[in-house]
């Protein structure tokens, strides 16, 4: 019974547990540093496990619908409205549940990672009340089914990451970062909320099944269309609109930047709700299909070239997200491609959804985990100049057993998470465009070889003088780390069932956009 | 054959398992090999220092390639490429902005005028 | 023509506050091109709202029960307050970036680059 309560209100509790925690968080802090810690992990923890909750709920029995307001969660048309859904729904699928388990693990390990490495700042409260209203925001891009909505959640992350980004200042360098990122990011949401404007313009309507349904693709739907691509595909770092990317990533604190991550891949998110939930079939397929996958490949070359002779750890890092996004718009964009043509679509363009789908949850996992072994460097060593760092092996081996983990993973080495998705769209985008395949394999081992210059720069030699004192991270740095490393091996090793049971629903739930109007409109 | 744990790929199929098992074997071999070895290596003692033609050993931080000198060669060959896109990263904030916008407006025009 | 003239409004802030981002190399400019923008995209919406012939969604004294509904008005609101909080929040950025570089010059606030 109260089991139950739990289940139907998960994804209201989602939003409310780390928003209450976030502005109740500077009057904790001032008890004590114990307390204000206890209540960011207690936060975190309890946001996760509802996180799970709804994401077993999802992937048990269908798409999960919570209304605001309504007399029950359920009902999203109310009874005297003449079929309009007026309130705001939450509409959370299999991808939606997804993309919650991804923002839940990397959300948990950052907490516990940061409760040591961010212990030695002042005014650590802001930091935890931005980064839990991050981590709403988060939970609300990838939960609602509100167009509007949509674009607050945007918003708030856009003002809170920026915010963290910023929060170091570090002689106004990280300033700087914060307020080009700032920038971008409000242009680009107002963008946003103009598709939104005409989306009500022409339907009435903000809720996105509501307008899925009533989807003419005309001129305006186009302008529509084109404006949330620009948007999100900025805000998610493809090529050529990454500038933003490796100045935020790079001036970030380490922790924050893991989370920056998943922003940027809720963004995505965004993104591929928008072309498949909103438009599907009506869309002109192939030509939207192929501006992402052009995105996609400009991304991955582009961003693992300019990886190559970056000095600075985390930009070089930040340079190889923005690669690691390009094979997810490869992947999906080839889905996308072929989404008016069901032969095609069931004979390799759904597998390289998956595989771009899958590749989401990876990237986030080994992608944090990277960013957190770069930020105990960093910890340890006080900058971030790899040409000034060496021998580290000596005295890190935790983190370096955690960095190699990362690095394979990220550069598709079996057995490690990374290799399998890069493998499902390796294969699949062979039988849609050779060239297309040739390319990704190229970027992935040019992937391998920088971060072999990472690791041989950071790790191997003898032991340096400047940094003898240097030692091993604190436990709950190791603890937050290593909860990443565990994901990505056991994912690396399991990945048919993790497929079966995690992505390939989220994959269908993408694609069946019939099922998505209809859990919110009820079968019409 | 396929196995329980095997990835379908739909072109093929792809077994971390048995991965993980040939590389274990792999080990193993290596580890014989290794046991075959000449055992008379004293940790500490002037064996373990590098011989370079009876020069002195140089400092340690000396010895240790550094980030900046690795891959000198890659990107030596590709000065070309980079001589075009590094300048690309001016870091001014209005050619950041203009990048956006007139990627937007390219992406409107090509989804406008696609049939 | 009288109905579009809210339309060309919006058209002519846009661009105003669009050029006025691309070409001040002042930060302080940039923002309020950002914020006319913002403008331009809030009168966007409040110019979608507007029904001929609709009533105030005010329960007493309506003269009939066919309202407009305020969801436009609601998220021009909203949208208001997140535009005051982005403002509040770049200004600051912008202050402190005065401080530490001597300038809000963006050609040469980039020590960031490459």
């Amino acid at each position: 019974m109260n089991g139950d309560l739990i289940v139907q209100n998960a994804p209201a509790l989602l939003i409310a547990v780390p928003l209450l925690a976030a502005f109740s968080m500077p009057l904790v802090g001032r008890i004590s540093r114990f307390a204000r810690n206890l209540w960011a992990v207690l936060a975190m923890g309890f946001t996760a496990f509802f996180a799970a909750v709804l994401a077993y709920a999802v992937y048990t029995t269908g798409t999960v619908i919570y209304v605001f307001g309504a007399a029950a969660p359920h009902l999203a048309i109310p009874l005297d409205s003449g079929g309009i859904p007026v309130r705001i729904v939450f509409t959370v699928d299999a991808m939606g549940a997804l993309m919650e388990l991804i923002a839940a693990i990397v959300g948990l390990s950052v907490i516990l990672y940061s409760l040591a490495g961010d212990s030695g700042r002042s005014r650590l409260e802001s930091y935890y009340t931005l980064f839990l209203l991050m981590i709403t925001a988060v939970f609300g891009m990838v939960s609602t089914g509100d167009l509007f909505n949509f674009f607050v959640f945007l918003e708030i992350s856009a003002l809170a990451s920026s915010a963290l980004v910023a929060y170091r200042i570090d002689h106004g360098r990280a300033v700087e970062a914060g307020i080009k990122y700032a920038i971008l990011s409000t242009l680009g949401a107002l963008l946003v909320l103009v598709a939104v404007g005409i989306f009500y313009g022409q339907y009435n309507f903000l809720n996105i099944a509501a307008i899925a349904s009533r989807m003419q693709y005309t001129l305006l739907d186009e302008i529509a269309l084109a404006l949330l691509v620009g948007a999100l595909a900025m805000k998610a770092g493809a090529v050529p609109m990454h500038f933003w990317t490796p100045d935020a990533y790079s001036m970030a604190p380490s922790s924050v930047t893991a989370m920056l991550v998943v922003t940027s891949q809720a963004s995505l998110y965004g993104l591929f709700r928008v072309i498949f939930s909103l438009y599907n079939i009506t869309l002109n397929a192939s030509t939207v299909g192929w501006i992402i996958i052009v995105l996609g490949v400009l991304s991955m070359v582009v961003g693992v070239t300019m990886a190559l002779p970056q000095k600075d750890v985390k930009r070089l890092m930040a340079y190889h997200a923005i690669s690691q996004t390009g094979y997810m718009l490869l992947g999906v964009g080839v889905g996308i491609a072929v989404l008016n043509d069901p032969a095609a679509l069931s004979a390799f363009g759904f597998t390289a959804m998956s595989g771009g789908i899958f590749h989401i949850f990876n990237h986030a996992m080994y992608k944090g985990l990277l960013f957190l072994t770069a930020g105990a460097i960093i910890h340890r060593v006080g900058h971030q100049d790899m040409n000034r760092m060496g021998g580290l092996g000596h005295t890190m081996p935790f983190t370096m057993v955690f960095f190699i983990i990362g690095a394979l993973a990220i550069a598709g080495i079996p057995p490690f998470n990374g290799f399998a998705s890069k493998l499902l769209i390796y294969e699949s985008v062979f039988l849609f465009n050779p060239l297309l395949s040739i390319i990704a394999m190229v970027v992935s081992v040019l992937t391998l070889a920088s971060f072999v210059k990472v690791f041989h720069s950071i790790f191997m030699g003898p032991r340096l003088p400047e940094y003898t004192e240097a030692e091993e991270v604190p436990l709950s740095m190791l603890v937050g780390m290593g909860i990443l490393a565990a994901v990505v091996i056991v994912f690396g090793i399991f990945p048919e069932v993790v497929v079966n049971v995690l992505i390939e629903p989220a994959a269908r739930a993408l694609v069946d956009q019939g099922g998505y109007i209809a859990a919110v409109l009820g079968g019409a | 054959m396929a196995l329980e744990t095997a990835l379908e790929t739909g072109y093929g199929f792809w077994d971390p398992l048995v991965w993980i098992l040939a590389v274990a074997i792999a080990a193993a071999v290596a580890y014989l090999i290794w046991r075959a070895g000449e055992e008379g290596y004293k940790r500490g003692t002037a064996q373990t220092e590098a011989f370079l033609s009876g020069n002195v050993q140089p400092e340690k931080g000396a010895i240790h390639v550094r980030a900046g000198n690795l891959y000198w060669g890659f990107l030596e060959a590709l000065a070309q490429y980079y001589r075009r896109t590094v300048p690309v990263h001016t870091g001014v904030l209005n050619d950041y902005v203009l990048w956006f916008l007139g990627i937007t407006a390219l992406i409107i025009v090509i989804i406008g005028l696609m049939p | 023509m009288l109905y579009n003239v809210p339309l060309i409004t919006v058209a002519l802030l846009a661009l105003i506050g669009l050029f006025t981002i691309l070409t001040r190399r002042n930060l302080v400019k940039i923002l309020l091109g950002l914020t006319v923008f913002e403008s331009s995209v809030n009168l966007f919406l409040i110019t979608l709202g507007y029904r001929e012939g609709g009533i105030a969604p005010i329960y007493t004294g309506a003269p009939s029960p066919f309202m407009v509904m305020p969801t436009v008005q609601a998220l021009t609101l909203t949208s208001i307050v997140i535009g005051v909080a982005t403002s509040a929040m770049l200004l600051s950025f912008a202050i402190v970036i005065y401080r530490r570089y001597g300038t809000v010059d963006t050609e040469k606030i980039r020590r960031l680059r490459e």
